[in-house]
């Protein structure tokens, strides 16, 4: 029926064909990686652009301005590195302490377990449903917006990041190095303080500027807690500015000088935020 | 009396880690209590149907979700259909076929793209993307499908430049990251012995990825998706800026509507009373609708981080 010729001939179609698709699906594998690389590229060049001739020094010396004059964003940056640091300072302990437990307390029952799963869905939670959680349990209550509600809102994004780089650090740790301080008489306490800390300690301080890094830019869970405030404010009590709630008011404005501050802090938030990434994963690495 | 102490501050240490990780557990808990308990006005008024009610008018003080969760699903479908095939291929590049001095930059570049905030993916997505989206594609987009039985319905109405496709093109490329770390990680745990008996039996590079490493991965490769659409579904600041905002249902994939998040982010402070309760409602919806996605992309992931190690 066959003869050879025709064998061959359909099994080099076969080929051909194996090889045209993976060519073709290898070419598209490239251009998904160019698509992403796209977007990216294409973001920083428009925040270069737009965002570096409205950078001043103005911007860390003065106030937001009313629409017309001049002015900076002053008070929205000292009202976002005050929220900031308070929601880490509540955050990393909270975040530490908890994921101490399910590393190193955690394998047996069903609390860490249960724990760990709920963090890891806590983790991707909507930022804006815990806006709203901190407006009805806080806001509401005391009956006014504050810097207070929004550093608690971050907190509460700080915690299941922190919780999550400990938990994964300390499992990391080798048992041998806790069983030698167990055989030297040393308590499990000061075993986890002393010895299992510092050996993940790189890990966990990168996971703690991740946290930093991801609230810094965060505006949805501000919008309901802190607000907004024009003028420069220490008041944690009170509604006090903050970048990313400025750069949303600003941004949609119909005043062109409004919409520069709003691109300078776009800009500026950009670089802080993609700054303390790199520095992270650095540190991470050169452990 | 040392020994003593020292079992005393183990105790102590103990049961204090213990309490804060029974607080995250709760933390969870609290906030769907919170929000039940935000939105008891309007649950008791509307009860299930406001989930289809088509209606969101605070004049006549009448609430209805339909439209909102409409959006965000729309929005995240769109997301999905664009993000997941992209995510595939940068995870594919990453692990079979960058070389090898090439992944690590290229594989934190993309990651930069979920680190940048979604705020300026807004700023972005309206001043800088969707001027030039109305202007130069849409246009050319809506002629060519114009006359196609359904697609022409899909692809319609006139070019706003803001709608539900923007906003699911946007968030598309905030899921990205994600997705594709998750598919990186996965595709990284797929025994070599399995790859390079394919590659042994003359597989192409395709062949072992599609036939060998998906099969093997795939609910790992599944669980990515559905972190990728519980982002999708929760994002709000990249979507309040281009979707339009309108509570009407979008007749065509490039008309402006709502999502549940920019619908919270646009309305709540103005709110009050039914209004609000109705606000809180949505919160509620739409942090059921994630705990689930996110809490099935769990399970996933960790059934295939179970078979690891076992013989197929």
């Amino acid at each position: 029926m066959f003869d050879s010729d025709s064998v061959v001939s359909l099994s080099n179609r076969v080929y051909r064909r194996r090889q045209i698709v993976n060519r073709v699906m290898l070419t598209l594998s490239g251009a998904a990686v160019a698509f992403g690389l796209f977007w990216l590229f294409w973001i920083i060049i428009t925040l270069l652009t737009k965002g570096a001739s409205a950078l001043s020094f103005s911007l860390l010396t003065q106030p937001t301005p009313p629409p017309g004059a001049d002015g900076g964003l002053l008070n929205a940056i000292v009202g976002s590195v005050l929220m900031a640091a308070v929601a880490t300072l509540i955050g990393t302990p909270v975040g530490v302490l908890a994921g101490t437990y399910l590393a190193e307390y955690g394998n047996r029952g069903w609390l860490a377990p249960a724990t760990r799963f709920l963090n890891d869905v806590l983790l991707s939670a909507p930022s804006i449903v815990i806006g709203l959680f901190i407006y009805a349990v806080y806001v509401a209550q005391v009956e006014h917006y504050s810097g207070w509600a929004g550093a608690l809102a971050l907190a509460i994004i700080v915690v299941p990041v922190v919780v999550r780089a400990t938990d994964n650090m300390l499992m990391l740790v080798p048992n041998s190095l806790r069983e030698a301080a167990a055989a030297l008489g040393c308590p499990k306490w000061r075993i986890i303080t002393l010895i299992c800390y510092r050996a993940a300690r790189s890990g966990m301080i990168t996971g703690v500027l991740l946290a930093v890094a991801r609230i810094s830019g965060e505006t949805a869970p501000l919008l309901f807690t802190a607000l907004n405030n024009q003028f420069l404010s220490f008041n944690m009590n009170a509604p006090i500015a903050n970048l990313p709630v400025v750069i949303f008011q600003y941004a949609a404005s119909p005043f062109e000088d409004w919409n520069r501050l709003a691109w300078a802090g776009a800009v500026l938030i950009t670089l802080l935020v993609l700054g303390i990434n790199i520095l992270a994963r650095s540190l991470f690495r050169n452990k | 009396m040392k020994s003593q102490s020292n079992a005393l501050m183990d105790l102590l240490f103990k049961n204090l880690t213990r309490t804060f990780a029974f607080l995250v557990f709760i933390l969870l808990a609290g906030i769907m209590l919170s929000l039940i308990w935000g939105s008891r006005e309007s649950l008791s008024e509307y009860g299930l149907s406001f989930l289809w009610t088509n209606d969101w008018d605070p004049v006549r003080n009448v609430y209805g979700a339909l439209v909102p969760i409409t959006g965000t699903l729309l929005t995240s479908i769109i997301a999905l259909i664009i993000a997941v095939p992209v995510s595939f291929g940068i995870a594919m590049f990453l692990t079979e076929l960058s070389p090898v001095w090439l992944r690590r930059p290229l594989g934190t570049a993309i990651e930069m793209l979920a680190a940048i905030p979604s705020i300026i993916y807004g700023m972005w997505g309206l001043f800088v993307f969707v001027p030039l989206f109305q202007q130069y594609v849409q246009p050319h987009i809506i002629d060519f499908f114009d006359g196609v039985p359904v697609l022409g319905q899909i692809f319609g109405g006139p070019p706003f430049g803001i709608g539900v496709f923007t906003a699911g093109l946007i968030l598309s490329i905030m899921i990205i990251p994600f997705i594709a770390a998750v598919m990186r990680d996965v595709f990284e745990v797929v025994p070599p012995m399995l790859k390079e008996s394919a590659y042994g039996l003359g597989s192409t590079t395709w062949e072992v990825v599609w036939k060998v490493v998906l099969p093997y991965t795939k609910s790992g490769v599944i669980g990515g998706i559905m972190l990728g659409l519980g982002r999708a579904l929760g994002e709000t600041m990249a979507v309040t800026f281009v979707i339009g905002n309108s509570f009407n249902l979008p007749e065509s994939v490039f008309a402006p509507s709502n999502s549940i998040a920019s619908a919270l982010a646009n309305e709540f402070n103005e709110a009050g009373g039914m209004q609000k309760s109705a606000l809180l409602e949505l919160g509620l919806i739409l942090f059921l609708i994630t705990t689930i996605v996110l809490a099935l992309s769990k399970i996933l992931l960790l059934r295939l981080s179970k078979s690891e190690g076992t013989s197929h």
